[in-house]
């Protein structure tokens, strides 16, 4: 195909565009170093390591993250499970009633977090179990659960149920076979899903807000900050989060990349 | 089912059937049922609930029409003053811009994913959606956070364009728009991946022939758009209008962070009567408001788009 004009313009705005998802994470992270009361690069007065410090200092801060990883946890032991069972089951169903239970596992992706908290908050609170981080493990299970349903599930499409047939006929127990053939399949995508249930929780504001009661996590106390004022300590724990993200997004694409590859190669065999 | 069980035994079955039923009951259609109930009682004293005065009424749905304030609209020359419930405006408000963000997220991405797709060499393509990934990745809270730098009134915006000779004084960014602009640049920006993303995967499974073949037989650009490229992507558009609008009207991070004195959004309104108020049963109703006008929002988008709800939720 000959490079058109139109196609030198439509990729000069690609790049553009690229320059304008990034540029604000970098001047994020570039307040972070800057010697200045406010959240900003600009006046630059000179470089610190300041910010690191007072967020080092913040007691709060290590409550929210021990509070952050530990409703991160609780959410992917519960997810996992529970999306994997539900993929499963939705796999084996076929016509009718195929559609309506995926709608009804789908149904907490398009639903407003703010809703998802409050009908978790209310329907607990009536078994006098009161606001708290666990009722934020449970408004968030309900969503995230339906994101390793689907991933598992796609994983599912792959998969030949011949082989579970295999095992059965030469005398394979149905636990043997769940361990030893189905779960090996799907390993890769319960993987991924464990940590983007893990990566979701951890971001998740919404949901979390309306249930957390006095508790807060890393997502709601900096979100919660700018009433009482941001201090470029914040941006210090944004580039943190990002580093760990970009770390995190790297890994999680090299291992995608090479399952990929991996099964290329064994279709091409 | 029968075939479920024979494949794993009845304790594998009934394991996944209860860790399944679990999640949609007692996670979300029980909650969800519950809200709704919730919705029509009132707002008690707790030595009064379950007694002669807790019936079912509507009026927490009635508070959206309560509460009038005279707004004055410009027409023309003209200046009209009416009296609007102040609750009804905001929710109106917070619909009318998030249609708004979800259109102008549209226009930036359709010409990315179709570059991505089509045009961009494939060699160049994995880092540039690894690069893609990594805003995605890094929260909600920190996309929104990015802008609230920029655009602070002395902010690295300001400075920049002071340098350059554009502006003198500094300009309060999130003013504009009647005290909407910072709230849909930080809309736009946090949540336009999860429009171009769904396009770019619709876009990747047209096969170039068809393009070229309407090239061949003489379309023009708009016309080979229009007429190929665009029902082609129907589920990936649908899809990302959906999420686009849904995560817009519900975002509570983006109208705090880049708020302005004029600004409110729908989600601040239901915060006010959870935390505020401690009126949870007017929360409910608002709460119950929201999710109606998201799911009318996926209905119409189906419809429109003529694509079924498997479709939309990939």
């Amino acid at each position: 195909m000959a490079t058109k004009p139109t196609h030198a313009i439509l990729q000069t705005y690609a790049y553009a565009f690229l320059l304008y998802l990034l540029l604000p994470l970098v001047i994020m992270c570039g307040a972070a170093f800057n010697d200045s009361r406010f959240p900003t690069i600009l006046p630059w007065n000179g470089f610190t390591w300041r910010w690191f410090q007072e967020l080092y200092n913040d007691a709060t801060i290590w409550q929210a993250t021990l509070n952050t990883g530990m409703v991160a946890i609780a959410v992917v032991v519960l997810s996992v499970p529970i999306g994997t069972a539900g993929a499963i089951l939705v796999n084996s169903l076929k016509g009718r009633s195929r559609t309506l239970l995926y709608a009804t596992m789908i149904a907490p992706i398009l639903t407003p977090g703010a809703v998802i908290g409050i009908s978790t908050l209310l329907f607990w609170y009536k078994f006098n179990a009161p606001a708290g981080l666990q009722i934020s493990v449970l408004a968030q299970t309900s969503f995230i659960a339906a994101y390793v349903m689907l991933m598992v599930l796609a994983r599912l499409q792959s998969f030949d149920g011949a082989l579970e047939e295999a095992a059965l006929d030469l005398g394979a127990s149905h636990s043997q076979m769940l361990r030893r053939i189905l779960l090996p399949h799907l390993y890769p995508a319960i993987a991924a899903g464990a940590v983007l249930a893990f990566f979701q929780s951890v971001e998740n504001f919404n949901a979390t807000q309306f249930t957390r009661g006095a508790s807060t996590t890393l997502t709601v106390y900096v979100g919660s900050k700018v009433r009482t004022g941001i201090t470029p300590s914040i941006c210090a724990l944004a580039a943190i989060m990002i580093s760990i993200t970009i770390v995190g997004a790297i890994i999680y694409e090299v291992i995608r990349r090479n399952n990929l590859a991996k099964a290329e190669a064994l279709q091409a065999q | 089912m029968s075939e479920l069980f024979r494949r794993y035994g009845s304790g594998l079955t009934y394991t996944a059937i209860a860790l399944t039923a679990f999640w949609l009951l007692v996670l979300v259609i029980f909650p969800y049922a519950g809200l709704f109930e919730q919705s029509f009682r009132p707002y008690l004293p707790v030595t009064e609930i379950n007694g002669p005065n807790d019936h079912y009424y509507i009026d927490n749905y009635l508070k959206l029409f309560s509460n009038s304030q005279d707004m004055t609209f410009g027409i023309g020359s003209l200046d009209v003053t009416i009296p609007i419930p102040i609750h009804l405006w905001v929710f109106f408000i917070t619909i009318v811009y998030s249609s708004l963000a979800t259109l102008i997220v549209f226009a930036i991405c359709y010409p990315i994913a179709y570059c991505l797709a089509k045009v961009l060499k494939p060699s160049l393509l994995p880092t540039y959606l690894l690069l893609l990934v990594i805003p995605l990745w890094v929260s909600e809270l920190m996309r929104s956070f990015s802008w609230y730098i920029i655009l602070s009134l002395k902010g690295p915006l300001t400075i920049v364009l002071q340098t350059l000779g554009i502006i003198t004084d500094p300009i309060h960014w999130t003013w504009g728009m009647n005290g909407y602009s910072g709230i849909m640049v930080g809309l736009v920006y946090t949540y336009i991946l999860f429009m171009l993303f769904p396009m770019y995967n619709a876009m990747t499974s047209l096969d170039s022939n068809q393009i070229e073949a309407a090239e061949d037989l003489g379309a023009g650009i708009f016309r080979k758009h229009w007429r190929v490229i665009l029902p082609h992507c129907k589920p990936g558009i649908a899809s990302g209008c959906v999420t686009v609008f849904m995560l817009s009207a519900s975002s509570l991070l983006v109208p705090n962070l880049l708020a302005s004195p004029k600004s409110r959004w729908f989600t601040e309104v239901i915060q006010q009567w959870m935390f505020e108020t401690h009126d949870w049963n007017a929360g409910a109703a608002y709460a119950f408001i929201l999710l109606f006008t998201c799911t009318l929002f996926v209905t119409v988008m189906m419809r429109v788009f003529k694509v079924g709800f498997a479709d939309i939720a990939k």
